[in-house]
């Protein structure tokens, strides 16, 4: 299958009081089309920094970052679900999930009837008029996982989206998310710092070093999909998660030793 | 306190408020006796509150869980009646001059007067007397009405107050969103607004009326209410812009929203809560401002009826003019918080 994501030698470096700072060096990935990719590594190594640069957010400063256009010109690039939710809180469930829709200029009937199966499909259709603010974390980030789903974009970005959650309402979105993405099988860039949740999700992981940032090793993940959360009682699970650790545990040594 | 935990340590949680409360209430009556009351009766005002305060707290502890909304409900209207009622008493006993602190039901009776009855002197009415209208329709048309909308101290006030919140806030908010959009007229507006804001905008009074060509007239009352509003609303607008969380802006970015969009379904909703609580400040100041403008330059308006009554010795009136400009206060409150409410209905917890 076709690279839907490639970087190539890229490189951001950031102009800080202090000097040039180098976040990504040397950084080399593709990402398949229709591929779910989970990016680790150490506090501080640049995974955000990489996937602000696919969303449009930022620029690469060397190399090259890119994402392959589909054939639909319409059809938007990269959308991002955000750690901090950074769901709208003056807009209702239904408008925050309609508002890529509507930026595009797509008319009030036809984005409202999208963003309700959404809405339907994060349970919560319960809460469409709702506002962000009586919603509890869980649902503030499935509001987010249905406004950039419900955009239809060609590359998902995720960036640590379930990290402020508690450990139930984190498993069920696992799951939840899955599910979703077995719909639609969309090229998925998912950082997160839990070794269950990159083994879990991903069909490869993979481990960034410590800053600055660059391509570890990378683990293919060959657990049979679908999954579900029993697949983590498994010994192939325990096998792959021992070994992204391996891999990970001297970077995040090295990373702390240079906060220290 | 639970009515569990109370009944559980009965001895020990009644000795609790009740061994203070007498204590208080001893040193309360032997203040009295000793006739302490001209020399300490701040002191003694104090114990009695506190007294007040524990009994207050003993008897809500002690009503079922229903009871108690309305008896804070009650605490909150009863207290006011009974400070008036004390002052009702204070002064009718002579002990409070009622020269200065005329009786509320004085002041009561003033307000009504000033209400229903028509300064010939100064040809003008507290609120335009509305019941006239009918009769001056009739026989004078729209000219007549007018005139009795011209003759009220409340409509005086009012006009001043509202058009000079508006005519400085809508502005205001407009730069301030400038201010807070764009670095560059940031950089240099930001120092100069800083100063003014500080400055007391009534000081500039004086040369309003210079500029208009009426100095007596509207304009400049008008004109300084607009200026005080004004940097208040631009100032906070500003901030308000500022302190937009960056993570809707990316996120705004992120979905495509131009700059218009960015506008509309971002940065103005995001900063709506600083622009009230701006907009909420302008309107405290503008009130204060009309009524210091009214004290030395009008012959219409609440303040110019404050400032007349006192300089005549006729203060149950000017206490009547104060409730007025009270009432003026809480209704325009009112009225911007219902705009709020309308604007923002996601701050509707
Ligand atoms: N705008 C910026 N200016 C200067 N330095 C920056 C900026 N953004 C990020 N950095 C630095 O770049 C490095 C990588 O940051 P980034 O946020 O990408 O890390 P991360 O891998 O996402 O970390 P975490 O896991 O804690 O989220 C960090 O050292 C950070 O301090
Ligand atoms: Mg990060």
């Amino acid at each position: 299958m076709s690279a839907k994501i490639v970087a190539r030698s890229a490189e951001k470096r950031f102009q800080t009081r202090a000097g040039w700072m180098t976040a990504l060096r040397d950084f080399d990935l593709e990402v398949a089309e229709g591929e779910f990719l989970c990016l680790v590594g150490p506090s501080g190594c640049g995974k955000s920094t990489f996937l602000r640069i696919l969303a449009g957010l930022d620029h690469a400063t060397g190399g090259e970052v890119r994402i392959n256009a589909g054939p639909d010109p319409r059809q938007p690039l990269a959308n991002v679900v955000f750690q901090e939710y950074a769901v709208f809180p003056w807009k209702t469930v239904l408008h925050n999930v309609a508002f890529g829709l509507e930026m595009r200029g797509v008319g009030r009937r036809e984005r409202e009837t999208i963003a309700g199966r959404w809405i339907d499909k994060v349970a919560l259709t319960r809460f469409v008029d709702y506002y962000p603010a009586q919603l509890s974390g869980g649902m503030k980030q499935r509001v987010s996982i249905a406004r950039a789903l419900a955009n239809d974009p060609q590359v998902l970005l995720m960036d640590e989206p379930l990290g402020a959650l508690d450990a139930q309402t984190r498993a069920v979105l696992q799951e939840e998310l899955l599910q979703l993405w077995e719909e639609s099988r969309k090229t998925v860039l998912y950082v997160t710092h839990s070794i269950d949740e990159a083994v879990f999700l991903g069909d490869r992981v993979v481990v960034m070093t410590a800053h600055p940032g660059t391509v570890k090793t990378v683990i293919d993940v060959d657990l049979p999909r679908p999954r579900d959360l029993t697949v983590m009682a498994t010994p192939e699970f325990a096998a792959l998660t021992g070994a992204v650790w391996d891999a990970l545990r001297d970077e995040v040594r090295r990373a702390m030793a240079e906060q220290a | 306190m639970t009515p569990g935990s109370a009944r559980g340590a009965g001895g020990a949680a009644a000795l609790a408020w009740a061994l203070p409360l007498g204590v208080l209430l001893a040193t309360l009556a032997a203040g009295f006796a000793l006739g302490l009351w001209a020399s300490a009766w701040w002191a003694l005002l104090g114990i009695g509150f506190v007294c007040v305060v524990l009994l207050a707290q003993e008897v809500e502890s002690r009503l079922a869980l229903r009871w108690r909304g309305p008896f804070q409900r009650g605490l909150a209207l009863g207290f006011p009646l009974s400070l008036l009622l004390v002052w009702e008493l204070l002064a009718g006993a002579g002990i409070l001059n009622p020269r200065w602190f005329p009786p509320p039901s004085q002041i009561a009776v003033a307000l009504w007067e000033l209400t229903v009855t028509f300064d010939r002197f100064n040809r003008s009415s507290l609120i335009g007397r509305p019941w006239l209208v009918p009769e001056v329709a009739a026989e004078q048309g729209w000219a007549g009405v007018q005139a009795l909308v011209r003759e009220s101290h409340v409509w005086a006030t009012l006009s001043r107050v509202l058009g000079g919140f508006l005519i400085g806030a809508l502005p205001g908010v407009l730069i301030g969103m400038v201010m807070g959009l764009n670095r560059t007229v940031r950089m240099m507006l930001d120092a100069t607004m800083s100063a003014i804001y500080v400055l007391p905008k009534i000081a500039i009074f004086p040369i309003l009326m210079l500029v208009f060509p009426n100095p007596f007239g509207e304009g400049p009352k008008i004109a300084v209410v607009a200026i005080s509003a004004f940097f208040l609303v631009a100032i906070s607008t500003m901030a308000g812009v500022q302190g937009i969380d960056k993570v809707y802006l990316e996120a705004g970015r992120n979905f495509g929203a131009s700059r218009w969009q960015m506008f509309r379904h971002v940065i103005l909703p995001g900063a709506l809560p600083i622009v009230f609580s701006g907009l909420r400040l302008a309107l405290g100041t503008a009130l204060i401002v009309i009524v210091a403008v009214e004290f030395v330059r009008a012959d219409r308006g609440v303040g110019f009826l404050i400032y007349y009554y006192w300089q005549v010795l006729v203060t149950p009136r000017m206490y009547a003019a104060l409730v007025v400009v009270m009432a003026l206060g809480v209704g325009l409150t009112a009225l911007l918080q219902w705009v709020e409410r309308r604007v923002m209905p996601w701050r509707r917890n």
